[in-house]
């Protein structure tokens, strides 16, 4: 089948897509975009997760030809060209990444918390990250990147 | 020519300051949070294949026959092998050279690859491989790892007897008498289940076949020439016709010391001449790699009662599973460091890694030190609890300091005395009480499942002392080998850093930029891609990529700078005042020309254990980490919420403060794992839960905020001095986390992972 959609602003084709391919699968293996990625395929770890018209989902869980006519938004479309998006920002700058494998989905899924909650309070955070699996950090820097990058978007908006 | 990628690992170029000791973005860290790294699973080609695995059923059969042709005959199906098709030598192994590439005549555990299938859609290769038809003659398994080691009627897993390795440890004088002059004896038998790494990243890559006959892999993995020692004579290839370049790796902890699916990529690409991409999803990783060896540990104590131990006893059997893979270097760790870092007067610990048809273990975070630091430490606790004393008091007492020997002999030195570290400790200031009123459901055992407002909720304090060797142990000759190219590029000298070390996450990309500044002076540094076109860096395991890879980058650097101020001195006729002077006229002294160095870096030399006594100085370098956890249990429930996780590590040097942070963390967090949740779950030699719906990790939610203190105590052996870090906390999380939830409980709880039952008593 064809799917159409748009990805982080451009509208994509992607053809010959089977019935039963993800709208991960066309992201990472018809469009181009491999940012997002497959650590479980069963919606457990949220390395994954995209905007799917403004919400985020793990997008294993997305049936290709569910994401037709719609807007996704992955990693790849977070930074606004070479200038990264606040939240990519801390994650480098606290040290919040190691392998990064997780990294692409935490980014979307903390970049939609500090968007409906200026300033989250650790529980907030914890709850709002907690379908994103991390193996390597302990989630502590990761707490430290979303706390500063929800201070720096709070101090700009002032 | 020969295919290259869409998508390749590149060059990365590093911050512009920054040298040791300091906090330094990682230079792939843009790539990484913009979804740009190129991890094995995103490697692509035009007209590339994918390729499946067929693996067994069951966790022992014997094969009868394989046919593939209805397999050959689906339609987008370029090939279909199975074991007459190895090229090469049919076997492999990090250690021994016991697993078939794919199943001859027999498979011996659940998920052995059994058959390959590459083709145009990773659905189709699935549908094909699903009509190979195996005929399997299904046997019962051997799964009871005491019976296969200790039985002389048990059948074998392989020809040559059940058990991998026995390795005793006898120090300082008779057990049998010093147990009859113990004031007090207390013994238990604990357990420790199967742990997996869970790595994010499964394992995947690339093999694309080269015009020469040889092919060209790009993978994650560990230890890329240990890879290549093992690929080439099984693909019949000489090395240099192996090129291999290390593709991101989204994690590893041990996971990818052994093998996955590079030979089996390599096959695929190699018969169908065309580019072939492997990627396990997360149910085939369960059985695409070795995890960590569930053990069964025969402890007893006996001690004065004023409080110093008199002797200790162990019997530790590591289920190693299927296949060798790394059990013998576990067991010497865990008999090496069965008793901890204590001084004990009459020792005698039997390790005994074994063979049974459960999965296969090896390598994994902790090393064979993971399983005994619980058993250890757990007997630390009971002990102290016999005496009346005050668990940490009880360890300060029998604490070895530096100058006091082990269990094997080995004299501690040049480390943080544990006495004092524990000290500390218990100096750290307590997390706040828990609020009767007022308080947050996400605070509570059970979280918001909303299971109690704090009725059976009770507060326990643990410690937790735990001892890892780091770099490679037992005579083994260990080196890494670094290359240090310095050239002007625009006028400013540029230095390149290029060693094949596989960067897994823990940060020695953004070390090697920080060493090769410090060294040389210069600003702008550059890390080559890690390929084999450089000497082998041995592996990212044992936390010894700092010490080995940072030290043959140190020595490369020393040797580049010795060359520029010897260029300096001829051109400008006298030595240079200073690195900085050297390196200001170094666009003139140098000019078109370029410094390009590589050296090998090895560490002293160890020694092998006796195989009666044990007694060697078998390590290269020890490391201690101590933890204290409070928790709060649900003791009805069985619920466990850890409220805090205080830690204080001897490090030797500071490097890198963030990385080291998060190597404290992250180690800290697999324990946890190991204390409460992590658990392959195996019956009959067949696992239950491969997936992360069942095999559960921790959360955000899970991880409790954590206090460090690191302490510096150089290793003058050791290049800055530094130790390596990201084992230890690892081990000693998992005793303090349930000393604490006996501490709540009253509870003996001699089995990790500690589940619900074992605490509400209705298991």
């Amino acid at each position: 089948m064809r799917v159409n959609f748009t990805v982080n602003g451009v509208e994509q084709t992607a053809d010959d897509v089977w019935e039963g391919e993800s709208l991960l699968y066309v992201l990472r293996e018809r469009v181009g975009l491999p940012g997002s990625k497959n650590a479980c395929e069963q919606g457990e770890c949220g390395s994954c997760t995209v905007y799917l018209d403004g919400t985020p989902v793990c997008a294993c869980l997305v049936a290709a030809g569910q994401a037709e006519g719609r807007e996704v938004r992955t990693v790849e479309g977070l930074a606004d060209g070479e200038r990264l998006d606040p939240i990519q920002e801390a994650f480098v700058e606290c040290g919040a990444v190691q392998c990064g494998f997780c990294t692409p989905g935490l980014l979307v899924q903390a970049h939609d918390l500090i968007e409906r909650v200026p300033e989250p309070s650790d529980p907030e955070i914890r709850e709002a990250l907690a379908g994103n699996l991390c193996r390597c950090t302990g989630y502590e820097k990761i707490l430290d990147a979303v706390r500063l990058a929800a201070a720096r978007k709070a101090e700009a908006g002032r | 020519m020969t295919m290259t990628p869409a998508k390749v690992p590149r060059e990365l170029d590093s911050p512009l300051d920054g040298g040791v000791g300091e906090s330094r973005r990682r230079p792939d860290g843009t790539l990484k949070v913009t979804g740009e790294f190129a991890y094995s699973s995103d490697l692509w080609l035009e007209g590339m294949l994918w390729g499946v695995t067929l693996r067994s059923p069951h966790p022992r059969a014997r094969i009868r026959s394989i046919d593939v042709s209805e397999a050959l005959a689906h339609p987008g199906v370029e090939a279909v092998l199975t074991h007459e098709d190895v090229p090469g030598f049919k076997f492999y192994g990090l250690e021994h050279k016991d697993q078939p590439v794919l199943a001859i005549d027999q498979v011996r555990y659940q998920g052995e690859p059994v058959a390959l299938v590459a083709a145009d859609h990773p659905e189709v290769a699935r549908r094909a491989a699903a009509k190979i038809k195996v005929d399997y003659e299904v046997l019962t398994p051997i799964t009871d790892a005491r019976r296969a080691a200790f039985d002389p009627d048990c059948e074998k897993v392989h020809e040559d007897g059940n058990v991998v390795r026995h390795q005793p440890v006898i120090f300082g004088g008779d057990v049998a008498e010093a147990r009859a002059g113990a004031d007090v004896i207390v013994s238990e038998t604990f357990e420790v289940g199967i742990q997996d790494q869970a790595f994010l990243g499964p394992e995947s890559g690339l093999a694309v076949p080269g015009e020469d006959g040889g092919v060209d892999l790009y993978v994650a993995t560990q230890w890329m020439h240990s890879d290549l020692w093992q690929i080439a004579p099984c693909l019949g290839l000489p090395e240099e016709k192996v090129r291999m370049t290390m593709a991101g790796v989204g994690g590893a902890f041990g996971g990818r010391e052994d093998l996955s699916m590079q030979i089996h990529a390599a096959m695929l690409a190699m018969r169908t001449g065309k580019p072939v991409k492997i990627v396990y999803n997360r149910e085939e990783s369960f059985f695409g790699h070795v995890h960590r060896h569930p053990a069964r540990m025969r402890y007893e104590y006996g001690a004065t009662r004023d409080g110093k131990l008199v002797f200790a006893e162990a019997e530790i059997i590591l289920d190693g599973g299927a296949y060798a893979s790394s059990t013998p270097n576990v067991v010497g760790n865990a008999a090496s460091l069965g008793v901890g870092p204590y001084k004990i007067p009459s020792i005698r610990v039997d390790a005994y890694g074994v063979y049974t048809n459960n999965p296969p273990c090896g390598a994994m975070r902790g090393f064979g030190a993971v399983q005994a630091c619980f058993a250890y430490e757990s007997m630390m606790d009971r002990m102290a609890a016999a005496l009346g004393l005050d668990p940490v008091t009880f360890r300060q007492i029998n604490a070895a300091h530096p100058g006091d020997a082990l269990a094997t002999g080995q004299v501690l030195e040049h480390m943080a005395p544990l006495a004092e570290m524990l000290g500390r400790l218990k100096a750290m200031p307590m997390p706040p009480e828990r609020d009767a009123a007022g308080h947050d459901l996400r605070e509570l055992p059970g979280g918001v499942s909303n299971t109690t407002h704090g009725e059976g909720v009770r507060r326990g304090v643990g410690y937790g002392v735990g001892i890892k060797n780091i770099c490679f142990s037992e005579g083994f000759d260990d080196y890494s080998t670094a290359r240090v190219r310095l050239s002007i590029i625009g006028g400013e000298p540029t230095v390149l850093v290029h060693t094949s070390a596989a960067e897994v996450g823990q940060g020695l990309v953004t070390l090697k930029a920080q060493i090769a500044r410090s060294e040389l002076g210069v600003r702008r540094v550059t890390i080559a891609p890690a390929d084999n076109q450089v000497g082998s860096a041995g592996s990212s395991s044992a936390s010894r990529q700092s010490y080995m890879t940072g030290g043959a980058v140190k020595v490369a650097c020393e040797a580049v700078r010795e060359r520029m101020f010897k260029l300096f001195e001829e051109r400008l006729g006298r030595p240079p005042a200073s690195l900085a002077e050297a390196v200001e006229h170094l666009p003139e002294v140098l000019g078109d020309e370029v410094i390009d160095e590589t050296r090998e870096f090895h560490h002293h030399r160890t020694e092998r254990m006796d195989p009666v006594t044990g007694q060697a100085n078998s390590h290269t370098q020890l490391a201690i980490c101590v933890h204290r956890a409070v928790v709060d249990v649900d003791v009805e429930l069985g619920l466990v919420k850890v409220v805090e996780l205080a830690a204080v590590q001897d490090v030797g040097k500071i490097m890198n403060p963030l990385s080291l942070e998060g190597q404290i963390h992250g180690g800290t967090a697999q324990g946890l794992g190991l204390a409460l949740m992590e658990e392959i779950v195996v019956a009959d030699g067949k696992v239950r839960n491969p997936s992360f719906t069942d095999y559960l990790i921790p959360t955000i939610l899970d991880m409790p905020p954590m206090r460090l203190d690191i302490l510096e105590y150089a290793d003058p052996r050791a290049p800055y001095g530094l130790r390596g870090a990201g084992e230890p906390p690892t081990l000693s999380s998992t005793p303090a986390i349930v000393a604490a939830i006996r501490d709540a409980s009253g509870l003996a709880l001699t089995r990790v992972p500690v589940r619900p039952e074992h605490i509400a008593g209705s298991s």
